[in-house]
């Protein structure tokens, strides 16, 4: 039941809207991490010598004032909050909606909302699941489904994607990762309260179009390349 | 007039608060499409009246679209296929055979009081809670000493139209009332006079919000498809951006 | 203001009224003149500034022990609510709607009035009074009025303090129009919402005071009865509509703000819940009930289109500033469609009768007119009974010369309103509008202290009776709403109180439970006829009849007969009803019976009044009483009075009190707009 009194003392930070700025800005560098990470894959191109030598370059950044790997670390810790921030606070905004309807109607139409902003938490559970198994495929456990090498990150990919049913995971996953994009750029900027109008808006919704298109396309560019064997 | 139209409804029946609600069905004949919606149900309701059942009771006062009582849920959109009430919505929207289904608003902040009637007190809490400027009766200046930029008063008067009707929240898959709360923010934060109060403001309000059981805003945009007086969904934006202000501010 | 002269206040200007006729002879009592016994005096200027400091003060830390019941939430109650709660009062708030913010006040469309003569036109507080006095044809109290446009400056202060969006200029300052019967521009608008806006305003005043724990609010609660103990008004009998429950609120002063009665015509552009419950339960406790019969009926509403239909829309009459009223000059042009009727066929009937008001004439005018020419076979749109009733208002020729954005900007919400409803194109084809009631002058009576008859109760709003004589100008009643509850009352309401708190009334008290009684037998009574017919059916028929008889043009057949068709009709009200459900829970058609049957008390005693008024004036026109022309004439050596009526018992008659209107400030005159 609600409650039927006046709340005294509030705080600003203790609102939804704070979870979702809080979603947001994580959001957000995601959003820069995967321009990244996908503008990084698309050396896969360029050769297996110019691959692997910037994934090399990737654990030698800042060197020598950093240990080796020291800034990737870092940008693996600000990754890992991140990802806890936007997890926790999208269950939690989940869960609240659950309990903002207890009733379900019997019909319902939504008539102005793109399915994107209506699957964003399948989407992003999607995510997650993704993310678990492609960091113990490439990163922590490196897994080669043809049972080849593992330390040529070069190889790893691309024998990876020389098995079909790895491409489909990733192409599913990368489906997934454009709705979640297409609604989540535009949602962050209103959630910053960057869209107070009607242009703006319209901006903010093409902005999602765009950052889907080029992240989903660019990465999917990868296993597809392989997939035709323009990759080998 | 062209003719008439014969309908089936299915309508939410709920005795009282507590008690179990479900679905009943019902016909009507000789439906002509100049009436409203409410109309329509009147003739229902005259029907149920001679059959010795009880009327099926709903929200409405003014029938103009502008007291924002009436509060139908029809054929799972808020207040029905078109932009506007349900008491201004004309069965011309409708065509002879259609079955019609009629809910109450659903959300946990709006508990069904009977049939289709809901209480929408919490808007009203949510408006104690901060949505107004405070001026005591007698302590206003000449109303013309302070202008106000016309861009700014027409957006504030822009957003000022809502009508506390409710049919955001019942749009919106999170049961969130954002689109409520941001017209009221910006009707008031866009002025001259609201600026004092405005952080203050906008903290409570949420909180308010908050506490009340409604669902946080996703950017679904469902709300504002549904809202009859086309508030846009840049409110929402301007809500977050003071609280966002607020958060810096330290409140 | 040709040829009219200022007076100095202080001296009468017309005699008493001595009435010679008696139409209504059998169906009243006279009884004793009455007077203000709170008329000020002294220059008419200074006479609200004087009385202000006179009133007596409360001591700041006496408020909070003085209960004040405030009945409504519309302008005049929700502005009341805020203002005695901001001064410390302990107020409780009632209206039957699940918010304060749903009170009818929201459907005002056009705009409210207010002397602040921002376009330098020649406007003044003094020019306001006197075309409020002229507007409703010398039937108002000149104290009154006086005040009324006095204040209203100060309410235009208030609202844009409260954050009000009113229109405003490329500057930034705000705009005004000129609305009915008005030369200068002084009304304050917000688009076509105004109403709303402004409720909304004084709604977050009073939901602040909410907040801060002053005023406490009890929507969904309907008063039923009023708690008369020693003569003296003390509190309420209310009904908690979703319960049910039957509940008793005390205090030391009670006002009602609950609105106008015009829904006793069934068809009409009050809210369906609109009613005269709260003021017909104080009439029948001894308040008086003054000038029932005068209506208004508004000249722009959207045509009726069927049987079914349950209530009529207002188009703001702003529209007149733009539009052009017209019919066809033939009768056999009515059914062409009207962009094809060339321009020497049309008859702009307003322009060609009243040359210097045009389409601006008063609502009574325009509206009578309008029926005129549909009268004569000339009224466009669908067959109603025997006529077309309907006439064009043309914005053809606004278009071309504003061009389309600017007609847009200035009303598309009444355009789009109207599209809905008639699936019509205004700004293609010309609107058809026709006459409906809108709004009732009559109230109950009050002193200049907005106090009845009956010490405590306090009356504020359309429900009084006070300050538009038989008539009200377009934007006043917006006006009239908030100088009651936010300047008036409260600096009325203390000179009573200062004597207060009084002497606690205890819930077992025989006053309080004789009320408490007399609404629980009466819902008893409500559920136990187990007739046949439904509420509805009754008000409707009634709603035919008062039109029929008490609408636009009354004769003394017409009320007679309608007299004897409304007792008829309460007869088998009371042996033919049916209401279902039960008493302890939400019960819609329950509130409409009670509804009905005080509409039908109301309806007979104002074909009483209408039958006593052998004149014509503002919205009333007795066909007996008219120029050779056909225009309104009025009688001021016979009527210059109000007509008090006291309620005379569910057997016996109402009693006519007449309180003469003496005018010290202006001259009467036979109105003219020629
Ligand atoms: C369509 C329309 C347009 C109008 N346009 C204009 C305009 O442009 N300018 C202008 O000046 N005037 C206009 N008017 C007139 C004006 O709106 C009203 O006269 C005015 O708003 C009345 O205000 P009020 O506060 O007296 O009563 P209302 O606003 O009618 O409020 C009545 C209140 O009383 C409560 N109530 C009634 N009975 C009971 C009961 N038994 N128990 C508990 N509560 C009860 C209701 O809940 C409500 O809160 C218009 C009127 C209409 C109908
Ligand atoms: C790891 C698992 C992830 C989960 C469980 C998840 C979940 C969610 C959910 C439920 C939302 C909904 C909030 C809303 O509808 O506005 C959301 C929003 C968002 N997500 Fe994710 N997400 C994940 C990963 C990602 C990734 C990888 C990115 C970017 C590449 C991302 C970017 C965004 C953005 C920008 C938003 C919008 C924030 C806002 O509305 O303000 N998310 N996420
Ligand atoms: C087809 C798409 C993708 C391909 C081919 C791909 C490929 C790779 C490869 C090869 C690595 C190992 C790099 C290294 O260790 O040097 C890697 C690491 C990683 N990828 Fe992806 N990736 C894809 C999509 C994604 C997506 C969509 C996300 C996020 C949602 C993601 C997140 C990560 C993360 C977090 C790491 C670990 C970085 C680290 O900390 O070392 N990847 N990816
Ligand atoms: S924002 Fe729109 S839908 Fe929501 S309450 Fe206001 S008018 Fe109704
Ligand atoms: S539909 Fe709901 S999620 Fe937000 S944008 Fe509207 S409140
Ligand atoms: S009944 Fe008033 S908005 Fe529908």
């Amino acid at each position: 039941m609600a409650t039927p009194t006046l709340v005294r003392g509030a705080r600003a930070t203790q609102s939804t809207i704070t979870l979702k700025i809080a979603m947001a800005v994580s959001g957000i560098l995601f959003i820069l991490f995967v321009l990244a990470h996908m503008y990084g894959n698309l050396k896969v191109f360029s050769g297996e010598e110019a691959f692997n030598s910037y994934a090399e370059h990737l654990r030698t950044i800042g060197a020598p004032i950093f240990p080796r790997t020291g800034v990737l670390w870092i940008l693996r810790v600000g990754l890992i909050a991140s990802l806890i921030v936007h997890v926790a606070c999208a269950v939690t905004l989940a869960r609240r909606a659950g309990r903002a309807r207890p009733v379900q109607y019997q019909v319902k139409r939504n008539v102005n909302s793109a399915f994107s902003s209506r699957t964003m938490r399948w989407g992003g559970a999607t995510i997650l699941m993704f993310l678990i198994w492609h960091l113990l495929n490439f990163t922590i456990v490196k897994i080669n489904p043809t049972g080849g090498e593992t330390e040529n990150p070069y190889r790893l990919l691309v024998d990876n994607f020389g098995v079909w049913w790895m491409t489909i995971i990733y192409l599913v996953a990368m489906a997934a990762l454009a709705l979640h994009l297409h609604h989540g750029t535009w949602s962050s900027l209103q959630t910053l309260g960057l869209t107070n109008s009607p242009l703006a808006r319209q901006r903010a919704k093409l902005a999602g179009w765009v950052v889907a298109v080029v992240v989903a396309g660019g990465f999917s560019l990868v296993p597809l390349s392989v997939l035709v064997g323009i990759t080998k | 007039m062209i003719g008439t139209m014969n309908l089936t409804l299915k309508i939410w029946r709920q005795p009282h608060a507590e008690a179990q609600g479900g679905m009943r069905e019902y016909q009507v004949s000789g439906i002509s499409e100049d009436m409203s919606f409410l109309e329509m149900l009147d003739i229902l309701n005259e029907q149920l009246q001679e059959q010795g059942e009880e009327p099926v009771a709903f929200d409405h006062d003014c029938r103009e679209g502008i007291c924002g009582s009436c509060s139908l849920m029809i054929n799972g959109q808020a207040h029905g296929p078109e932009v506007t009430t349900s008491c201004q919505l004309h069965m011309r929207s409708f065509k002879d055979g259609d079955t019609i289904t009629i809910e109450p608003w659903r959300s946990e902040a709006f508990p069904v009081v009977k049939d289709l009637v809901v209480n929408r007190s919490a808007f009203d809490r949510i408006i104690q809670s901060g949505g107004y400027i405070s001026a005591n009766t007698g302590s206003a200046p000449e109303a013309n000493s302070v202008p106000a930029p016309r861009e700014k008063a027409m957006r504030a008067f822009n957003v000022a139209t809502c009508i506390g009707c409710g049919a955001c929240v019942a749009a919106c898959p999170n049961g969130s009332a954002s689109l409520f709360l941001g017209a009221k923010i910006t009707h008031l934060g866009e002025l001259p006079q609201g600026q004092p109060e405005r952080y203050e403001r906008i903290v409570d309000m949420v909180a308010q919000h908050d506490a009340e059981g409604f669902g946080g805003c996703t950017n679904i945009g469902e709300c504002a498809a549904a809202c009859p007086k086309g508030i846009p969904l840049d409110v929402i934006s301007q809500l977050n951006k003071d609280l966002r202000t607020a958060i810096k501010a330290g409140r | 203001m040709a040829g009219s002269t200022l007076h100095d206040g202080l001296t009468p200007l017309n005699a008493a009224p001595t009435q010679t006729s008696d139409d209504a002879h059998g169906y009243y009592t006279l009884g004793e003149k009455i007077v203000d016994p709170v008329a000020p005096t002294g220059p008419i200027a200074q006479r609200w500034t004087t009385r202000k400091f006179e009133n007596r003060l409360v001591n700041p830390a006496n408020r909070r022990k003085l209960n004040i019941i405030i009945v409504g939430t519309g302008l005049a109650g929700a502005a009341a609510a805020a203002t005695l709660g901001e001064g410390g009062y302990n107020v409780k708030s009632f209206c039957y709607q699940d918010s304060p913010r749903r009170a009818h006040s929201i459907a005002a469309q056009g705009g409210i009035n207010a002397a602040k003569n921002y376009k330098e036109d020649g406007d003044s507080v003094f020019r306001l009074f006197y075309d409020t006095v002229k507007g409703g044809d010398y039937r108002s109290r000149e104290s009154n009025v006086y005040r009324l446009a006095e204040v209203s400056t100060n309410i235009i202060d208030q609202c844009v303090a409260q954050g009000v969006p009113f229109a405003r200029d490329y500057g930034g300052l705000l705009d005004n129009r000129s609305f009915g019967g008005v030369q200068v521009s002084r009304t304050f608008y917000a688009r076509g919402q105004t109403g709303q806006q402004l409720l909304i305003g004084a709604y977050q005043a009073m939901e602040r005071q909410v907040a801060a724990g002053t005023v406490t609010q009890y929507t969904r609660h309907e008063m039923l009865e009023l708690i008369v103990k020693d003569g003296k008004a003390r509190g309420i009998i209310a009904r908690d509509l979703v319960t049910g429950e039957i509940e008793t609120h005390l205090a030391d002063a009670v006002v009602l703000a609950s609105g106008g009665y015009g829904n006793v015509f069934y068809l009409s552009t009050n809210a369906m819940g609109s009613n005269v419950t709260a003021a017909w339960r104080a009439h029948r406790k001894g308040a008086y009930m003054a000038n029932p019969c005068f209506t208004q009926i508004h000249p722009t509403c959207i045509p009726v289109s069927g049987e079914h239909q349950s209530k009529l829309t207002l188009m703001s009459e702003s529209l007149r500033n733009d539009g052009r009223i017209w019919v066809p000059k033939r009768a056999e042009d009515c059914e062409k469609d009207p962009r094809d009727i060339p321009e020497e066929d049309r008859d702009y009937y307003l322009e060609r009768i009243y040359p210097s008001f045009g389409n601006l004439v008063p609502r009574d005018i325009a509206s009578r007119q309008a029926k005129n020419v549909c009268d004569e076979g000339r009224g466009v749109g669908p067959m109603v009974g025997d006529f077309r009733r309907g006439v064009y208002l043309d914005f053809s020729d606004a278009i071309k010369r504003l061009g389309e954005p600017a007609i847009r900007e200035k009303y598309d919400n009444l355009f789009d309103m109207y599209q809905r409803i008639t699936g019509e194109n205004p700004y293609e084809v010309p609107m058809r509008i026709y006459p409906a009631v809108h709004y009732v002058m009559g109230g109950l009576w009050v002193d200049y202290h907005l106090q009845s008859n009956i010490p405590g109760l306090f009356v504020t709003g359309e429900a009084n009776f006070s300050d538009h004589g038989a008539n009200r100008l377009g934007a006043s009643a917006l006006m009239q709403g908030l100088a009651d509850g936010y300047f008036v009352l409260p600096n009325t309401i203390r000179e009573y109180l200062a004597d207060g708190p009084f002497a606690p009334v205890s819930e077992d008290d025989g006053a309080v439970v004789e009320a408490r009684e007399a609404v629980r037998s009466r819902v008893e009574r409500f559920l136990s006829i187990n007739g046949t017919r439904s509420p509805d059916s009754f008000h409707k028929e009634l709603g035919h009849i008062m039109w029929e008889y008490c609408g636009m043009e009354r004769t003394e057949p017409g009320l007679r007969k309608a007299i004897d068709m409304i007792r008829e009709l309460k007869r088998e009200f009371w042996n033919d009803l049916k209401v279902l459900g039960t008493a302890d829970s939400l019960n819609q058609s329950l509130e409409k019976a009670g509804r009905v049957a005080d509409f039908i008390e109301l309806g007979e005693l104002m074909c009483v009044d209408a039958l006593n008024r052998r004149e014509s004036c503002g919205g009333h026109f007795r066909g007996e009483s008219q120029t050779e022309d056909g225009e309104a004439l009025r009688h001021d050596d016979e009527f210059a009075y109000v007509a008090a009526w006291e309620w005379g018992g569910d057997e016996g008659q109402p009693v006519l009190h007449k309180e003469d209107l003496v005018y010290t400030a202006i001259e009467m005159k036979q109105r003219s707009y020629k």
